[in-house]
Formats: C-alpha cells, structure tokens, sequence
C-alpha cells in the first residue's frame, strides 16, 4: 500500500550538513504564514496602528536634520538635508529592523522549535520579510517629501528593488548568525542593541561619506550597509554620483556572511531543540 | 508481510543534565563551568566510587532502541515519567536529532506533541486554524478543503472570527485538536494530548482517533491513560530507562507493564511539569497506619509553584490499575483558595469522611491548575495507593467479584404480609 511513498532518512548530526533550498521551497507556506502573523501581531492593540512604521524614522529625521544638519552644520552633497537624511534612514531602519527581529527571532519561537518540525531557516526569514512592510509605508512618506523639494528621480531608481534586496540579505546575513548564537549564549540579546547603534554610526545615515578620507574609504567599505545606503541615495536623488565601488564590496561581503551564516545556522539548528 | 512505516536502528539520545539549572548558556557559565568541570568530575567520581572516566552529567534519555512498526498498525508507547517516550517521539517527528543510531519512516509524518502549537492568541480562530496548519505542516489548499470540518469539530462557528485569547479552554483546546487531528499523513505521532480538556472533549478525541485508525493509518500513541491505550492501540511498546523493554500485542503488553511498575509512592526526584515541582503526594488513612475501606483518609499534594498562581486549582482522580476513572474531587468545588507565591512549598489535598474503596491497589491521578491563567496541567505520573485486605462489610473477606466501590450499607429486612394491601 505504501511502496511510492517518500521515505525519510533520520540521522544523528552531521558537520557540514545541506543548505536545503528545496525543502525551504516546501515549506514556502509556512513562510508566508509566519511573516502575515508577524505583520498582523505587531501593531494589534496600538492606538497609532502601522504609523509606527512611520514614526520612528520621521522622529530620527526631525533629530538629525536639527542637531547634525542645522546646528553641527554637517554637509550633505548640495541636497536638502532632511531629504538627504531620509534617504538614508530608510534603508538603515529596514536593515536595522530586520536585523533585530532576526535575531530574537529563534529564541522567541522556542514553544514552535521544541514541539514541531519545519526547516528552522523559515524562523529568521519571515522575521526578515515582516520588517520590508514597514519599509514600504515609509517609503510613501518619501516619496511625498521628494514632491516637496521638487526632486525627480533619474533612471537609476530602476536599481531601487535590487538595492531594497541588498538591504534584506544583509540583515539575513547577520541575522542568521544572531539567531543562532542567541539560541546558545543569550549574552546575545543585550548586544544587539549596542550592536545596532554603533553600526549607525559607521554607516553614511546623518552624514554623507564623502566626509570619510579617501584612505579609509576602502575599510569603511566594508560595512556592507555604506555600499546599501550611498547606492539608496544614488537612486533617489542621484547623489554621489558613483557609488559603485562601495556597492560592489558590499555585494561581496553580503554574499560572504549569508554562505557563512547559513552554513553556521544549519550546523547549529541540528541541537536547537535541545538547548534552546 | 505487511509494509514497514517506521523502523528504527540503535536510536540513542544523550542530553546533558546538571551544571547550570537553566537550559541555555551564559557566555560566563562556559567560562566558570570549564573552570569548575576537572573539580567536578573529581568529585563526582570521588561520590560514586566512579573512576572508569564516565562523564555523570550526561544521560541516556534513549538507549539503542530498534523496532519495526508496520504499516497501518497503531502502537501505543507506555512507560513511566523519564523512560524516553517522549524524545523518541521528537526524533521520529525531526525536532531534535538522535545521537546515535538511525530511524526510517514511509510516508508523511504528522506529529502531534502539543495541542495547539503556535497558535497565537492576538489572532482569531480563522486565522489561527491556517496559521496552526501551516506549522503543522499542512497545505493551504488542505486547510481549505478541511476548514468547515475542522470548525464543525470545534463546535466554534460562532465565534470564527474572535480573538482566541477569548475564547473558554475549552473552545481552545477543540480547536486545536480538530486542525492538528485532520492533518492527511500517513504516520501520525501524539503524545500525551488526551490529558487535557474535559471528559466530552476526551470522548471527541477518542472518536476522532478511532475514524483515524479506521483509514489505515499508522499511529505512534504515548499516554499513561492505560484505558485509552487498550481502546485505541493494537500493540504496545514498554520503555523503560530509555530502552525497548517488550513490543507486542496489546492487552498482554499493558498488563506485564503494570505489573511491572513499582508500589513505592515516595518520589525520590520531584515531579516537574512546566509550572510546578510535585515533591510528594500522599493517601493516608487519620484512624491508622493503613489505609481501610470507609476510613477517614487524606490526600496531600505538596509542590512548590515555580510561578506565582494566582487561582490555585486541584484535582484528584481515583482510578483503578487498568486506568478505569473511579471517582474525582475538584478543589474549586470546595473552596477559593488564596493565591500562592512562587517558590514557596504548599500542600493541597482533601481530607475524604469515608473512602469508598474496596481492597486493592489504586492510583491516584493529579492534575494542577491555575484558573487564572487557565492553565491546567497533568502529573505525567499516577501514584498509587493500597486498601488493605480487611472484612469490609464485618463478614467474610471479599473478591474482586465485588468490584471497586464500597457501599456503606445497612441491610434492610421485613416481612411482607400476602394479606396487607398497600
């Protein structure tokens, strides 16, 4: 009766196990279920809703165009301040965002992880996908103070989805290392915060990175986020004119902290049961 | 012969116990334990006359368990508190992997190790049903084709679309076993899930797990209900200690392991459930040294709540050796009792005017609650009491003939006259 059916191998550990792109593919359902969950949880029983999404970088705008544009006289290559400063808060929040539920993420799905069996990978990747929502709606607040300073995109803001991309699985890329050592050493949850604030600082947000001296340029570049940042600006309002430098190692370094990170994970996720 | 669906090889599971009483690691725990660990085991070895290098903070939760389960059997898996059940179920479903030792399954599995799992209770109960599927595993075209079923089963139509943080347990807990009872798999693994919700909900189990038995799927079953495990099961499978002890047909499996299972009710390790540590419970009789039909008795729970219980709740069950339900007392029936501070050992029981029980062995089932919090939880462990051999009713001794209950009786006794008219 059962000779077709599929038969399923369980076996102890193994050190370098697949990445299981296909399995993830099953289980794309469940992806999109976890990421819907997070999205409709996170602003039940709050007054202001999805304008939270809002809030947040229009608050940090409001902050840095006062302290850093007006009162420390910080340049902002020819643009508008709050515009240029906007720009660079909304890939930064969507990164920094993402990067921070990724890595609760595992040790806030304990009840699921002990008790049922789907690839863990799902865990940090709807926790990822959850955070582009809030993106988008303050990308529409973008886009009305664009209108206000009459600036009209160029034909570079054809890159816009690939750099929103680029953003994303950089926060994967940090995320799924988080996660995992979150699961074992929660020392972890206190330092994503500090983590998180220092990694501001070195990242073009209130500044341009035109201010950085040239024989840094290639060290800072290789904060994955300045190449996300200065090209998210490149797009929009066409400044620096070339980022592509800066972009291309970011590429490089991303992919390099993904395959490392989900080689970790999948290593890790093998005892998470047990230790989380 | 008839198809395999599970075979297992020498599955061995080793978890670490001691060091550190929390599950999870803090980076400073690494460093004072690697400095701690050459003491320790010094010590350890020094305590149990133990030199030969073995490592006492591991232990063997499963131990080179191999067995075969055909094809549309369904096989109960009996075995006291810490035998393993319940991380063979979770290697066989792929939560956690075996250390050593391997295991086969044909076909979809579907486990079941928790009613419930991952229902969030922001959501309402739509949203829930494919929320819940999903991490079950289900499709959402299934969950669609089963979604009027799944309510029906529920019985929550009218209250769909509600927030389940409203909803009674019981609506909860319908609910979460209608999804999890209609996935389509053809292995199906349920741990210990009848022991929640009331004696209608557990009749609705009974039925559903009948009409899935009826499909000719496989069903691994761990419960210590021994009624439940007899009505549902056509073979059992003794662990004990982490290893296959006997695997065969039902009825004689379940009597060999309760007469296996040992008389002491003293508990050496305390019991732990989720929110309490039970360190002892206890049937004694307040007119003697052994408890006698129709003596006054008491039953005292002592644990100590590892949470703060708002509205403490008990509830005491008396059941034969087959697991056959007697009677019970429900502490709310009685009293509101204060709350209890977390950490803080408390005792909870009843004193009973009269046992009605008649000489035997009989186990005492615990369930503790928090009605605040509706949380009910199962003693994963009965404890059992004796009523000594006494002439009950002042005569003769009597046999099983005479069942479990004791009847305070008074025989009656007058002569009916033919010629009076009533």
């Amino acid at each position: 009766m059962n000779t077709d059916l599929s038969v399923a191998r369980i076996d102890p550990p193994s050190s370098w196990p697949a990445i299981g792109v296909r399995e993830l593919w099953e289980y794309r359902e469940l992806l999109y279920f976890l990421t819907w969950r997070d999205i409709k949880v996170r602003y039940k029983q709050t007054v202001l809703g999805a304008a939270w999404a809002v809030i947040q970088p229009l608050f940090m705008m409001l902050v840095f165009s006062l302290f850093f544009g007006k009162l420390a006289g910080v340049p902002s290559d020819g643009i508008p301040y709050p515009v240029f400063t906007f720009c660079g808060l909304l890939p930064w929040q969507l990164f920094a965002h993402s990067l921070t539920q990724a890595s609760n993420s595992l040790v806030g799905s304990q009840n699921l992880i002990t008790k049922v069996y789907f690839p863990r990978l799902v865990v940090p990747i709807s926790a990822v996908l959850a955070g582009v929502i809030d993106f988008a709606v303050s990308f529409v607040l973008l886009l009305g103070m664009l209108f206000f300073y009459r600036i009209v995109p160029g034909w570079q803001v054809l890159a816009l989805p690939g750099l929103v991309l680029l953003a994303v699985l950089a926060a994967l890329a940090v995320g799924l290392w988080l996660s995992a050592l979150n699961v074992q050493y929660r020392d972890v949850r206190y330092t994503i915060n500090f983590l998180v604030q220092f990694w501001l600082f070195v990242t073009p947000v209130a500044y341009p990175s035109s201010i950085v001296p040239e024989k840094w340029r290639v060290l800072y570049a290789l904060n994955p986020m300045v190449g996300v940042v200065d090209g998210f600006r490149w797009a929009m309002l066409g400044k620096p004119e070339s980022p592509g430098a800066p972009l291309l190692t970011s590429v490089i370094v991303v992919f390099l902290l993904l395959t490392g990170g989900l080689y970790y994970f999948r290593r890790l996720e093998q005892q998470f049961a047990d230790i989380v | 012969m008839s198809n395999l669906a599970i075979r297992c090889e020498g599955l061995s599971k080793q978890y670490r116990i001691g060091g550190s009483t929390d599950h999870y690691k803090v980076l400073r725990d690494v460093i004072s334990d690697a400095a701690a660990a050459p003491f320790r085991r010094f010590k350890n070895a020094a305590r149990n006359g133990n030199s030969n290098g073995i490592d006492n903070r591991y232990i063997w939760a499963l131990e080179d368990v191999s067995f075969e389960i055909a094809a549309g059997d369904v096989v109960g898996i009996i075995g006291q508190n810490g035998s393993g059940k319940t991380t063979l179920l979770k290697i066989l479903s792929r939560i956690t992997k075996p250390t050593r030792g391997h295991a086969e399954i044909h076909g979809r599995v579907g486990s079941l190790l928790e009613v419930g799992t991952g229902f969030h209770p922001e959501l309402s109960g739509r949203e829930n049903i494919f929320l819940n599927g999903a991490i079950l595993g289900m499709r959402k075209s299934e969950i669609e084709r089963k979604f009027d079923e799944i309510v029906a089963f529920a019985e929550v139509e009218k209250f769909i679309d509600t927030p389940v943080k409203r909803y009674s347990s019981g609506m909860y807990v319908r609910l979460a076993f209608g999804v999890a009872s209609h996935m389509e798999t053809e292995v199906l693994l349920v741990d210990e899930v009848l022991a929640v919700g009331d004696a209608q909900f557990q009749k609705k189990c009974f039925e559903k797990m009948r009409e899935i038995r009826s499909q000719g799927r496989t069903i691994l079953f761990v419960s210590h209900n021994m009624s439940a495990v007899r009505t549902i099961c056509k073979e059992a499978l003794i662990l004990e200690r982490g290893r296959v002890v006997a695997q065969g047909e039902i009825d004689k499996t379940v009597d060999q392991y309760l007469s296996s299972i040992s008389t002491s009710q003293s508990l050496d390790e305390a019991i732990e459930t989720n929110t309490f540590s039970i360190t002892s419970v206890e049937v004694t009789s307040v007119s003697g040294p052994v408890v006698k039909t129709f003596d006054p008795v008491q039953v005292r729970v002592r644990f100590v709540p590892k949470a703060e219980i708002q509205d403490p709740g008990l509830y005491v069950s008396f059941l034969t050796m087959d697991s056959r339900r007697l009677t019970g007392l429900d502490l709310k029936d009685f009293v509101t009792s204060a709350p209890l501070p977390a950490g803080e050992p408390t005792e909870l029981g009843f004193t009973i005017e009269s046992l009605p029980l008649m000489p035997g062995t009989y186990q005492v089932e615990i369930h503790l609650k928090d009605m605040a919090k509706r949380l009910i939880e199962f003693v994963p462990q009965t404890f059992r009491f004796e009523v000594a051999e006494t002439e009950v009713y002042g005569g003769r001794k009597l046999d099983r003939w005479f069942g479990s209950v004791g009847l305070r009786a008074q025989p009656l006794q007058n002569i009916v006259r033919k010629d009076a008219k009533s």
